[in-house]
């Protein structure tokens, strides 16, 4: 049991990650991601809906006939993405309003429906939960990343606007990194947003590599193990 | 439909990369001289800091791809996208923004893609464009002809490329925004009212035009490429221009010979649209791809929000230049044409 909450935990947030693996969800990853508050905001209210959806469409699993199943489940997701789009709107208003369409556009976002068809329907409640938290995790971390990466270059500036989200505290937040920058405007146009996600994935892919790489020249060589014959130099 | 790859290289020449790639240098030379004479010292920062950008930025892309370093960089192509974005770039802009500009194109529009034979887009175009979109300001500020104002000195041009505050350039609307924001106006008030204007479009940009006409017609007759997407281009944008122009007022969007003498015509003609990687591979396709951007041109010239419009064009083509070479592929002699049996 343990190991499978690592490994559901390894998965959402690096191997099988819904933005940078899946390449799921990628109209919201790539429409709102120009600073780090709507990141934020979005990648919470993502997390969120994937976790009850989650957790419903496990505990529905045995009611629901297998021809009616993917229409209950948008249903059950649907009904989650009301109920975060109501709580934005009551405690977050201008971000609710920055967020616009792409708060009810979670309910078409591929990764949920995925993760319930792929995961949650065949799963019991706790793992599914648990699986739709890292999902979830992993999503908002990589909008997050992104969404710092086009804010600082496209305006110089870190956590602006947190207020939206956090508060009237929050305010202070705002860090200017250079003074006296010239705004990078590609990076918070949409070629930016793409590009910034293909440098990202790159990134993924070379670091994988790299643990990969490095576990073959750490792996010890066992007795009695056989072994290629090799002639000239190895390296 | 299924597209087919053509993989390179489309010359069938036994000229080397090199050999090409230094005559299209050569060929540059006169707009280069003529450009440097009306706009000073500052084209030729531009040339420098673009150069060393690029070389650099291909040396380390060749060395995380792997690849031998120096075999590749002694094929000059680094030095010619190098010198193309140099040349589309207002002289006198500050470092940073070259060397963005030349990271741009070799690094994300040439090596991205497979560096040299495997670039989709024209690297050189896609760096200008990353430029226009991000720094409009920089990108819009176009030196006054020399024969206007004076220019600025050598040392100014250095403080400038370093990105120095106290030195400020004279710089003017160039002829094709003033035709673009004056649409109430004769043609005659508006070359009585403004000092740019010359003889047929732009005082020192005819003569700039001029001279890359004459290093693109010696690359003809040297046949390191074929005057198929040159003519189309040509000849679709006076098309157009002859459909359109009136004989006097502004909003007509200027004459055939204004529009072939203005802004980076004849540099796009003939050095860029010609790329023999991201254009269309047969004759007859390089002749509709040449017309496709020529008409393009005109329209964001005339009707777009920008003032000039050979990068956005070629860019826009190179995506159909696949489709174009599907549909224009040449018979081979003896073969029936694909649906003949049908």
């Amino acid at each position: 049991m343990q190991s499978d909450f690592k490994e559901l935990t390894v998965k959402g947030l690096w191997s099988n990650n819904p933005a940078l693996v899946q390449l799921l969800g990628l109209c919201p990853l790539l429409a709102v991601t120009t600073n780090v508050a709507n990141a934020l905001g979005l990648g919470l209210a993502t997390l969120f809906v994937l976790v009850v959806s989650n957790v419903a469409v496990s505990l529905v699993r045995g009611l629901v006939s297998n021809a009616i199943r993917l229409p209950v489940f948008v249903l059950i997701i649907a009904s989650a993405v009301t109920c975060t789009e109501l709580l934005m709107q009551a405690y977050t208003f201008e971000l609710y309003e920055i967020l616009g369409i792409f708060l009810p556009l979670i309910t078409t976002n591929c990764a949920i429906l995925g993760r319930a068809e792929a995961f949650a329907s065949k799963h019991a409640v706790i793992p599914a939960a648990y699986d739709g938290l890292m999902m979830g995790l992993g999503f908002a971390l990589v909008l997050v990343a992104l969404g710092a990466m086009r804010e600082l270059l496209g305006t110089g500036i870190l956590f602006a606007d947190m207020q939206l989200l956090f508060g009237a505290q929050a305010e202070t937040w705002r860090w200017v990194v250079f003074d006296d920058y010239q705004p990078f405007l590609l990076a918070v146009l949409p070629p930016g947003a793409f590009i910034f996600t293909g440098l990202l994935i790159a990134l993924k892919n070379r670091l994988d590599q790299h643990f990969a790489s490095n576990k073959i020249a750490r792996a010890p060589i066992e007795a009695g193990s056989k072994r290629a014959r090799v002639t000239g130099v190895i390296r | 439909m299924i597209l087919q790859q053509v993989s390179s290289p489309h010359l069938h020449a036994a000229r080397s990369t090199e050999e090409i790639m230094l005559r299209v240098l050569l060929a540059l030379l006169p707009g280069i001289i003529t450009m440097a004479h009306f706009f000073g010292s500052g084209v030729f920062t531009n040339l420098v800091v673009a150069c060393v950008a690029a070389v650099l930025c291909e040396s380390i892309c060749l060395r995380l791809r792997k690849r031998p370093v120096l075999i590749y960089l002694k094929d000059y192509s680094a030095v010619v996208t190098a010198v193309l974005l140099a040349l589309a770039l207002p002289p006198y802009s500050p470092w940073w923004l070259i060397t963005i500009g030349a990271l741009a194109a070799i690094g994300l529009a040439k090596h991205v893609f497979g560096g040299l034979g495997s670039n989709p887009f024209n690297p050189a175009m896609v760096g200008y464009v990353v430029l226009l979109i991000s720094f409009p300001v920089q990108m819009t500020q176009w030196t006054a002809p020399s024969t206007l104002a004076a220019n600025p000195t050598a040392w100014d041009s250095l403080l400038a490329m370093v990105g120095s505050e106290a030195y400020d350039a004279v710089t003017m609307a160039t002829p094709l925004d003033l035709i673009r924001q004056n649409n109430g106006l004769m043609m005659s008030a508006l070359w009585q009212h403004y000092p740019q204007f010359g003889r047929f479009s732009g005082v020192g940009w005819e003569w700039i035009n001029l001279a890359f006409l004459a290093g693109g017609v010696w690359l003809v007759q040297q046949r390191i490429f074929t005057w198929h997407a040159p003519v189309g281009m040509l000849a679709a944008l006076g098309l157009m221009s002859a459909l359109f122009y009136d004989g006097g007022s502004s909003a007509s969007g200027g004459s055939p010979l204004f529009h072939w003498l203005s802004g980076a015509t004849m540099l796009g003609a003939f050095f860029i649209i010609t790329d023999p990687v991201s254009g269309a591979t047969s004759n007859l396709g390089r002749l509709i791809f040449g017309a496709l951007v020529g008409l393009l041109v005109y329209c964001i010239r005339v009707w777009g929000s920008y003032p000039d419009a050979v990068a956005f064009a070629v860019l826009l083509m190179n995506f159909a230049a696949p489709f174009i070479d599907y549909y224009t592929q040449p018979k081979p002699y003896g073969h029936k044409p694909p649906d003949a049996d049908k």
